[in-house]
């Protein structure tokens, strides 16, 4: 919002300049985002000037005008390219001498055949406003008069957020009094101060009725009529001017002075045409199915939800949020009824959601409104519109609930306890009285506290000592620091991130953090079939892209893109890993809703989260390119799908767990090169490491035989050991043994490693497959696996019978197993 | 060799003469002297001074002197070995100089050509930088709290006292979850987790929670649809506003400098009253009022860190806790802008697109 400084210090008549009160404000809790000036870049005095001559030059491309313009000291003769004013008019004259915003200086010049002795302006000359249509043509005023200040002109102005708690700083009434109160000056409420302008109706007049059917929906309404009004008037230029300042456009009396009040005290009001009215104007409900067209020419489709305003034809409005348009004022309105109600910041919430309407008047009653405004308001409204437009008043209609009070027990030690630090009694009251709550003594130390009626947002003793800390001074609070208890450190799967995190680092992985979001492309890019259960992840209902408006079931999309965004940006070798949740499974609808009074049993807040879908914890790797680059100890080594699945293994060996890995079928891998990641026992498959399909490749523009990785991290560290248990190990002299075996070759090799653990049982120390051979040498359609065993007993040597007998086990257990033979 | 000379006959052993001796150790001298390196050095002493050699042989011989004669003929051979020890050692000393001078060199290699086979790989610094902070807390005692990304509307707002159609609530740009009313969003904040905390947690309760978060924001220099928040919740007996400053300075302390204090100013979060926007000193100029043109806060002297506030009295109540004897303060920060603080990103498009070229300068800890 932005607002004057003439305007806020009208009220609160302090001496300090922008900047500080900007500050002032700041401290006390608004958001001032910048402070301007009004008409930034004028030097000099600009006059108002009387057109008196008008010579018409037709000899150029474009209308030109020679005018004559008295300024009150003299007369000037002045050259100007815009038509819109006529002789007798008003316009805005920059003397020879004045610099214009843009450092453009007026000089008297020849131009079109004649000597220019000024300038006449427009608003965009000014930089006053957008306006370049034509110059600006003011009425009520007289040549000679200083056009600086009737423009405004060196007037700052401050632009000020509203947390949503304030509702009365969207306001002058509300910053002005936040102004007056850090600088102790006077504050003259604009609520007060123009109460006694309108006057008693005239006799023989009767005001329109009004009515609330719903006091849930609307607690206030008055309107107030008048007739005779002139639709021609202008508005002042002062009004104008002030109305600009805070980001408005002027647009007819009637709509500028609802404005104009609406700023200064927070109260909206609405203008309606009182001859197009039918009836009794009355607050209600919509009626399923009933039409309102908006000022902004929408056409809005009603329902019970909704408040209106509405008289014997249909709605009208929609309540403190926008005006209809078949009721609003036009070029031709001679009789008014202003409208002004309190609606609660509830109804006027929910009407400005469901059509997403917000307006300068829903801002304020969804931030609430004080209650008691709206007859003080709509009386400065009317006092305006008869004072500039003529008219006679008709008087006033209203109807209100009774006005139930907010009183809240406060106890006066509360603000030192809260703070940490001594806030004497007087120094509560004395911040209580300037934010003009009422008070009474309830007993020892406690008051009985009433909030002011542009307070709503104050409604618990919390609220109040905000207040009264904020007043003091946040900057006062000292620093102290709490002893926590003995804390117990991370846990185990915290941990367990930070080392796989570096682990997969130090290997050469970097991490991405990549957006969760997919979409069906994705998925069919990565081979999923259609009743893959990763296609059925949760769905946004306002993704920002229609392009990716599901959750990510797979890691993969994410690290693919960023792989391909690496390598479009010329970094082919890439290795990359993500750590993050994964989306499984729908949203199961729950109608539970707890409130919030009083704490959920614990079975409901159970019962409550089986609405939430699975959220695992995925780890996700990409390879592409080199994963050893091309040097002077030669060629590169290019990633394969061992280095995808080496460095999932190395995880898990981190975590003490050992996979079992088979041949998989996962459709986003190359059919033949895939392995399948099983937990022992009944642990389940967690993942798949290998090569990716070439489809997949091509897909991403990725280099070719890119790898990937993806497992359940969450399943993983569940199976995790939480610690290790110490191994014991003999120092008896090591015997090694090689044996290498043919077997088919579609046997895993991992299977053939197994077996000979079995043969081996205790002896074994290590075993290590070290060449897989197929060739002339042995049966077409098999395979030489040989492995390198190195054997140890407990506390003696082993004996040559010793290992000749363990060698016959393996070899006869492996012949008996899976038919292979010693080679 | 000869018998052991038991009967003291004035026997003659002519391999023990004094010229022979003199010829061996010349002998063993010369042949030592000219090895030309440390292989032919060790043949040499095989032979000169090696158990076969002359002068070991003759050793063997003073067995068969009559024992008058043993003494002087030891004497001598004892002599003789030693000078040969001594060319033996002087030569070897020679020849292993010019072994390390020369030979060594020789394969003098060029330590400035790369050997970075594998390139170290890095940690996001978001994920290094949230890991820091958490560690400041964890010191102080705090445990580290965890909550879902999919999460209840009810945790995310109404607990949070965020009333339905308020204002506060549709500022936060909130992505829903099919179906529209489901009641799950995705979290706009990481305060869900404190709902979380309080409910689960036994009292008193000292916790941060990192994580990620969502609004509605589109992706340009300073913004992300997705994002990272650091929460911290203390409910206890006693506690205050002050507790709050301090434990916000403490982190600032130790993430900045001890020169870079904090500041706040009044504001309005739901769920916490009294509400305070976090400040930190401009790290750049330090406040000095008379940089105008400061590149990091433009002349502020201050930058936006975060939000805190105690904990509103109608959340402990949403959560079944005892707003008359215990009391609590909460805190928020974003994690991206606290890297840029630290690390000086000036796009918050580098956090997010995953180029290596940013996580490489960071490794393991931002």
């Amino acid at each position: 919002m932005k607002l004057p400084l003439s305007w806020i210090k009208e009220f609160a008549p302090a001496h300090e300049s922008g900047r500080e009160v900007a500050q002032a404000l700041i401290n006390a809790g608004l958001e001032v985002e910048s402070v301007d000036t009004v008409g930034e870049g004028i030097h000099g005095t600009l006059v108002i000037g009387r057109v008196l001559e008008i010579e018409e030059l037709t000899e150029f491309k474009k209308p030109i005008r020679w005018c004559q313009v008295d300024i009150g000291t003299q007369i000037r003769g002045i050259v100007c390219g815009a038509s819109n004013f006529a002789v007798g008019e008003c316009v805005v004259v920059a003397e020879p001498g004045i610099t214009l915003p843009g450092d453009f200086t007026i000089t008297s010049r020849e131009t079109y055949g004649h000597v220019s002795d000024g300038m006449i302006c427009s608003e965009r000359e000014l930089g006053l406003g957008p306006d370049h249509a034509g110059i600006m043509v003011l009425s009520g005023v007289e040549p000679g008069q200083n056009a600086n200040k009737l423009l405004g002109i060196g007037d700052q102005v401050l632009d000020i957020a509203i947390t949503p708690d304030r509702g009365y700083a969207l306001s002058v009434r509300g910053i002005a009094r936040e102004v007056a109160t850090a600088f102790g000056v006077d504050f003259r409420d604009p609520a007060s101060h123009f109460e006694p302008e309108l006057g008693a109706p005239k006799t023989g007049t009767t005001p329109r009725d009004c009515a609330i059917e719903d006091f849930s929906a609307c607690e206030l309404l008055t309107l107030r009529t008048i007739n005779g009004f002139n639709p021609d008037a202008l508005t002042p230029r002062y009004m104008v001017a002030r109305l600009q300042a805070s980001g408005m456009r002027s647009i007819s009396l009637a709509v500028d002075v609802t404005n104009y009040v609406m700023l200064e005290m927070g109260q909206p009001t609405h203008a309606f045409d009182l001859d197009k009215l039918e009836g009794a104007v009355r607050v209600r409900r919509g009626e399923s199915g009933e039409k309102l067209e908006t000022l902004d020419h929408v056409e809005r489709i009603l329902s019970p939800l909704d408040t209106v305003i509405a008289d014997s034809s249909g709605p009208i409005a929609l309540a403190g949020t926008m005006g209809g348009f078949a009721t609003e004022i036009d070029g031709n309105t001679t009789n008014i009824a202003i409208e002004a109600a309190f609606f609660p910041a509830s109804t006027v919430a929910g009407n400005s959601r469901r059509h997403k309407i917000s307006s300068e008047a829903s801002r304020r009653f969804e931030r609430g409104v004080d209650r008691e405004l709206a007859p003080v308001a709509s009386a400065r409204v009317c006092a305006l519109l008869i004072e500039h437009g003529g008219g006679t008043y008709a008087g006033m209609s209203a109807v209100e609930s009774p006005l139930s009070e907010t009183v809240i027990e406060f106890d006066l030690g509360l603000s030192t306890r809260t703070a940490g630090m001594s806030i004497d009694h007087a120094t509560v009251i004395e911040k209580l009285n300037a934010i003009g709550a009422t008070h009474e003594p309830r007993g020892p130390g406690t008051l009985l506290v009433t909030p002011a009626s542009w307070r709503p947002d104050l409604t618990q003793p919390a609220d109040l000592v905000e207040e009264v800390v904020r007043l003091v001074g946040y900057e006062k609070l000292p620093s102290t620091l709490p002893t926590a208890p003995a804390g117990r450190g991370l846990t185990f799967e915290q941990r367990t991130r930070r080392r796989v995190g570096n682990l997969l680092a130090g290997r050469g992985l970097h991490e991405i953090r990549a957006y969760p979001f997919i979409g069906s492309a994705d998925l069919d890019a990565l081979r999923f079939p259609e009743n893959d259960p990763r296609r059925s992840s949760p769905t946004l209902v306002n993704p920002l892209s229609e392009l990716a408006p599901k959750m990510r079931s797979t890691l993969l999309p994410g690290l693919l893109s960023v792989a391909a965004r690496n390598v479009g940006r010329g970094e082919n070798d890439l290795a990359l890993y993500e750590i993050g949740s994964v989306f499984l499974g729908g949203v199961n609808k729950s109608d539970l809703d707890p409130g919030v009074e009083s704490k959920p049993s614990e079975q409901a807040w159970v019962d409550m989260q089986q609405a939430l879908p699975a959220q695992p914890e995925h780890l996700g790797a990409v390879f592409c390119g080199a994963v050893e680059s091309a040097g002077v100890w030669g060629s590169p080594r290019l990633a394969s799908w061992r280095d995808s699945l080496d460095a999932v293994i190395a995880v898990a060996d981190e975590l003490g767990i050992a996979l079992e890995i088979r041949t998989g079928s996962d459709p986003s891998f190359h059919p033949g090169r895939c392995a399948k990641l099983t937990l022992a026992g009944a642990g389940g498959v967690i993942g798949f490491a290998g090569e990716l399909h070439p489809s997949i490749v091509e897909y991403w523009n990725l280099p070719k035989r890119s790898c990937a990785a993806e497992v359940d991290l969450t399943k993983l560290m569940s199976a995790a050991p939480r610690s290790t248990v110490a191994p014991t190990f003999s120092n008896s002299p090591l015997a090694k043994e090689d044996l290498a075996f043919v077997v088919e070759r579609g046997y895993p090799a991992t299977e053939v490693e197994a077996i000979i653990r079995e043969a081996t049982g205790d002896l074994l120390e290590t075993i290590r497959l070290f060449d897989v051979y197929e060739g002339d040498q042995i049966p077409p359609s098999h395979k030489s696996l040989a492995y390198s065993l190195r054997l140890r007993s407990e506390g003696h040597t082993l004996s040559a019978e010793q290992l000749h007998n363990l060698r016959d086990r393996i070899i006869s257990l492996v012949a008996e197993r899976v038919g292979g033979t010693l080679r | 060799m000869s018998a052991p000379n038991k009967s003291f006959d004035p026997k003659q052993v002519s391999a023990l003469s004094s010229e022979s001796v003199d010829e061996m150790v010349v002998e063993a001298i010369a042949a030592l002297s000219s090895a030309s390196d440390l292989e032919s050095l060790k043949v040499a002493r095989l032979t000169h001074f090696g158990d076969r050699s002359s002068i070991s042989l003759a050793n063997r011989e003073i067995g068969a002197l009559p024992p008058a004669a043993k003494a002087e003929v030891g004497k001598r051979i004892g002599e003789a070995k030693a000078r040969i020890k001594d060319a033996l050692e002087s030569r070897e000393a020679e020849l292993t100089q010019i072994r390390d001078n020369e030979v060594l060199l020789s394969e003098k290699v060029d330590v400035s050509v790369p050997v970075d086979r594998l390139k170290r790989g890095a940690r996001h610094p978001l994920t290094t930088l949230m890991e820091r902070l958490c560690d400041v807390f964890i010191a102080m005692g705090y445990e580290i709290a965890e909550g879902p990304e999919l999460e209840l509307e009810w945790a995310n707002f109404d607990a949070l006292n965020f009333p339905k159609d308020h204002p506060a609530r549709l500022m936060q740009d909130t992505f829903f979850v099919e179906s529209p009313d489901s009641g799950v969003v995705l979290r706009t904040h990481t305060s869900p987790i404190q709902v979380r905390a309080m409910l689960e947690r036994e009292l008193p309760i000292y916790v941060v929670a990192p994580g990620r978060v969502f609004r509605t924001d589109e992706l340009d220099a300073t913004h992300t649809p997705v994002f990272h928040q650091i929460e911290g919740l203390a409910v206890d007996k006693g506690l205050s506003m002050a507790d709050l400053r301090g434990t916000l300075n403490h982190l600032a302390h130790v993430m900045f400098g001890p020169q870079i204090d904090i500041r706040w100013r009044p504001s309005f979060f739901p769920f916490t009253e009294p509400s305070a926007e976090v400040d930190l000193k401009c790290f750049v100029c330090l406040g000095d009022s008379s940089a105008v043109d400061c590149r990091a806060c433009g002349g502020e002297g201050w930058i936006e860190w975060g939000g805190c506030g105690m904990v509103n009295p109608k959340v402990l109540r949403a959560v079944g806790i005892d707003a008359d004897v215990y009391s609590g303060f909460a805190f928020g920060m974003g994690i991206e802008r606290t890297l840029m603080f630290r690390s000086g990103v000036s796009d918050m498009r580098e956090m997010v697109e995953g180029d290596i070229r940013f996580t490489g300068a960071f490794g393991l800890e931002a």
